[in-house]
């Protein structure tokens, strides 16, 4: 397995967020979120719908423009207003509960745009990076197909290898497996955690409290904009502090059944 | 006999009617060119401008669709030519189609970009894409395809109206035709004649645009041809 990511001695943090606001209209979504992400880590962020977890993850990449607050990626100040964000978003690998992969491009042409457009590699180098990711996610068999001829759990790993290929410090993950089959989430669950294994650092929004608990280092859970509890996963599944993160917990046990792995 | 005389009245026109066949097809292709690229940024003011772009655009195209053709044409042949000032024919109708046509256009393509999942924009700006880049390179290649049925019906429509150049004193095929009519006395049989050069111009352009639109398909792609799937209902 490649150390391509491994953790450095000195543990760093890759993400800071400091005290988040995100209003849409008059409902306040993020009231205040502030966290940390160290280099290697991965962090699992649970908790109920429209709760603000994707909005929390849109606006680390400003994807959606945050209100009130800073974040940094390393030393850069992500929220300050000169800073490049499209520069930044090139270190940020981002993948969605749907996978938005481009319709009209094959898998290889989706993970090859970004090196061609942003990254200006040439082809051939593009081609090779994007085999490579391809490759990584099980799917180099699949290169020459369209989004429409992949299932939803190879679709997905697409646009894992489409983000991995622009070389991110940071990945996040907004319920990518929630859109897919049963069946299919295990095989785009494997690759994350592959990538975990690796020490990429990243930030993961999902239902799955197995993965959560058995991959991620550090787990928040979150409630109406704001964070109710950040623990280590065998804290936060065995005995949370907070009541709102028990109830949470034994709801989702009864609806998943799969809070052990 | 006679019939053998008719016949051959028909093979003498065909030099004249060709000569119409290339000033209409000049005159359709040249607006459906103005109209594309009158209309692409139309289509994208519309849908991604600012406020006032977007008005600005929605204007444009109201005005143009609201308007005759043949009372623009006229307006602006003869008016200006009231006020002194002098343009071509020809030059004319290439402009005043093209703005016409580009309204048109700018709704086929409004269609499609409406068309493409917003999802696949997030993607390209997570990538680091400027917003023109993810135009580019995701809106763009996606509804000019999903265009091209609505460019096969844009193209018959327009190929009919040039005739309306009529009136401005352009020669083009319906004009060849009324001449060489009024010269033999043959109308019925002249413009029966131009009917079918009609059919056949229309019958090529949008096999043509079936082809292309063929060669360009993507499979899942939305507004693909109905026969890639095989028959659904
Ligand atoms: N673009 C938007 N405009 C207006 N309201 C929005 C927008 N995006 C999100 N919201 C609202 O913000 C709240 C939080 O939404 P968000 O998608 O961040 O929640 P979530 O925790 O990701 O939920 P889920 O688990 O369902 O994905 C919801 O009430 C939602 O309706
Ligand atoms: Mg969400």
């Amino acid at each position: 397995m490649s150390s391509e990511y491994k953790v450095s001695s000195e543990a760093s943090f890759v993400v800071r967020v400091a005290d988040l606001h995100k209003r849409y209209g008059s409902e306040e979504v993020l009231k205040g979120v502030s966290f940390a992400v160290r280099q290697g880590e991965a962090l699992a962020i649970i908790g109920p719908s429209g709760t603000g977890k994707s909005t929390l993850l849109r606006c680390i990449n400003r994807l959606t423009e945050p209100d009130r607050g800073r974040i940094w990626l390393e030393n850069t100040e992500i929220t300050n207003a000169k800073t490049d964000i499209n520069k930044i978003r090139q270190q940020i690998g981002f993948v969605f509960q749907d996978f938005n992969l481009f319709a009209h491009l094959t898998a290889l042409d989706n993970v090859r745009l970004g090196l061609t457009k942003v990254k200006k590699l040439s082809l051939k180098e593009a081609t090779e990076r994007a085999m490579i990711e391809l490759r990584r996610v099980g799917l180099a068999e699949q290169a020459q197909k369209y989004p429409a001829q992949l299932s939803g759990g190879q679709q997905q790993r697409v646009s894992i290898a489409r983000a991995l290929a622009m070389d991110p410090k940071l990945m996040l993950f907004d319920e990518p497996t929630s859109a897919l089959d049963p069946e299919l989430i295990g095989e785009v669950l494997h690759v994350m955690q592959d990538l975990a294994d690796e020490g990429m650092t990243m930030i993961v929004v999902t239902h799955e409290m197995g993965f959560a608990r058995s991959v991620c280092d550090e787990v928040i859970f979150m409630e109406k904009g704001v964070i109710v509890e950040q623990g280590p996963p065998e804290q936060i599944f065995t005995q949370p502090k907070q009541p709102r993160t028990q109830q949470f917990l034994s709801k989702i046990s009864e609806l998943y059944g799969r809070t052990s792995s | 006999m006679q019939r053998l005389e008719k016949l051959e009245l028909i093979w003498q026109s065909l030099p004249l009617l060709g000569e119409g066949v290339l000033v209409t097809m000049t005159l359709t292709i040249s607006l459906l060119g103005v109209g594309l690229l009158l209309g692409i940024p139309v289509a994208l003011g519309q849908a991604y401008g600012p406020r006032p772009v977007r008005l600005l655009m929605s204007s444009y195209e109201r005005f143009f669709r609201a308007m005759p053709i043949l009372v623009l044409l006229i307006v602006c042949f003869y008016g200006l030519g009231f006020w002194g000032i002098y343009v071509p024919a020809f030059g004319t109708a290439v402009v005043v189609f093209g703005l016409h046509s580009s309204a048109y256009q700018s709704q086929i393509f409004r269609g499609a970009i409406q068309a493409i999942k917003e999802g696949q924009l997030l993607a390209a700006r997570a990538l680091g894409m400027s917003r023109l880049q993810a135009i580019r390179y995701i809106v763009l290649p996606q509804a000019l395809r999903l265009s091209l049925p609505g460019w096969s019906n844009e193209y018959s429509g327009v190929l009919k109206d040039t005739s309306f150049v009529f009136a401005i004193g352009v020669t083009e095929l319906t004009r060849q035709g009324w001449q060489i009519a009024m010269r033999t006395r043959e109308i019925f049989l002249v413009f029966i004649t131009v009917a079918v050069i009609y059919l056949i111009l229309t019958y090529l352009g949008t096999w043509l645009l079936e082809r292309i639109e063929r060669r360009l398909s993507v499979p899942g792609l939305a507004g693909q041809r109905r026969e890639e799937h095989g028959r659904v209902i």
